[in-house]
């Protein structure tokens, strides 16, 4: 028999759960944390070249879009570092019933945004 | 390596619409997948209207009265239409579920139902459940008891009521593969990772006191692909039509591979 069947629709018509999409904004933010470390290491590299770099830096750094770019890391990281929380708390088989999981989601999502409120404009 | 995008001849195409004849105002819309094996054509999304007064509250209800009085040919698997059988799992309004216990009602829009998510598919909503039955094979689904053979006799081998606790929430599974088929990970991974239908079925026989591998079927499983592709997601929680928990299974699983060493 010729094998011509085709591979069922996935990615395209699955409804776009919340528990996936935690999942999925863990690893994206892994990945734009990873980038955006980079950044502070031109930070700490430019520091121990000289003032003239630090300076330079200092220029770039203080333009707007850098700017947005950073609030964004900053969210990336309070989100990422509260979910990871949930992970290992999954670690240990805790809070995994799914209103628990709905729930901590929330938290979580809450918890991230307030953070990065704080560090921005306190 | 995980492909997003569906092969070539797996790309849908629009279809045939049977419109409901006659005035009413409690029709609705299903716009249903079909793919037919024998025709050399790509699958397509037929839409059928369904007058809802004449018809039962379920899916399933919707999809046999369709069968029955609009169009012969459409193919789906269902047997006990009370979901004890699994059969008619399939994903409907974006998730998968069985068609017999998802109400019409729940569903506002037009009903869009598709076969399980990246499954090879045999006809219309029928996917091939082959490869996933294999893995179930794969993790030896029935009682192994050593003390049988060193001439113990076995109706002296009692569980006790706590530990028929124990499986409580992995015994009532039906072997839908609604979980395995929502999960990503089984997407990308599916010939390797063995997905949550079947690590629930694993957790079932570990945890059965009366099985004596306890220890080997933990060893067996302990591999970064089969199990520890399972990232967490909790999509499987998520659709699972019996409200289990296969998610918790497997950290269960995971957890008892760490601290039984």
């Amino acid at each position: 028999m010729i094998d011509n069947r085709p591979l069922s629709p996935h990615l395209s018509i699955h409804k776009k759960v919340l528990t996936a999409v935690f999942s999925i904004f863990h690893r994206l933010t892994g990945i734009f944390l990873t980038l955006g470390s980079l950044l502070l290491v031109f930070w700490f590299l430019s520091i121990s070249i000289g003032e003239n770099f630090y300076n330079y830096f200092q220029i770039i750094s203080s333009n707007f879009i850098f700017k947005v770019i950073l609030f964004f890391w900053t969210l990336a990281l309070f989100y990422h570092l509260f979910n990871g929380i949930r992970y290992l708390f999954w670690s240990f088989s805790l809070g995994m019933e799914l209103k628990t999981v709905y729930l901590s989601g929330y938290i979580i999502a809450l918890l991230t945004i307030i953070s990065t409120i704080i560090v921005w404009y306190l | 390596m995980a492909n997003f995008i569906l092969p070539k001849n797996s790309k849908i195409k629009e279809g045939k619409t049977y419109s409901f004849e006659g005035n009413n105002d409690s029709t609705k819309k299903l716009i249903i997948y079909r793919w037919d094996p024998e025709e050399n054509e790509n699958p397509r999304l037929d839409k059928y209207e369904v007058d809802l007064k004449n018809c039962g509250p379920m899916v399933l209800d919707a999809l046999i009265k369709i069968k029955n009085e609009i169009d012969t040919t459409l193919t789906f698997r269902r047997s006990c239409r009370e979901g004890v059988c699994g059969s008619c799992a399939m994903n409907i309004d974006g998730v998968n579920t069985l068609a017999c216990l998802k109400p019409i009602e729940e569903i506002k829009k037009d009903i869009k139902i598709y076969p399980l998510p990246h499954m090879r598919v045999v006809k219309d909503l029928v996917p091939d459940l082959t490869d996933a039955y294999k893995q179930l094979e794969s993790i030896k689904p029935w009682l192994q008891n050593d003390e049988e053979k060193k001439g113990k006799n076995p109706s002296k081998n009692i569980q006790k009521p706590e530990d028929r606790a124990k499986l409580d929430g992995s015994w009532e599974c039906v072997l839908c593969f609604c979980c395995t088929t929502s999960c990503p990970s089984y997407w990308w991974n599916g010939d390797n990772y063995l997905g949550p239908a079947v690590l629930l079925q694993a957790s079932r026989w570990i945890n059965d006191t009366r099985d004596t591998k306890r220890k080997e079927r933990l060893e067996e499983i302990n591999d970064s692909l089969k199990l520890y592709r399972c990232h967490s997601i909790m999509n499987c929680t998520r659709s699972c039509p019996k409200g289990l928990n296969p998610a918790k299974a497997i950290a269960d699983i995971k957890k008892a591979i760490v601290t039984e060493k």
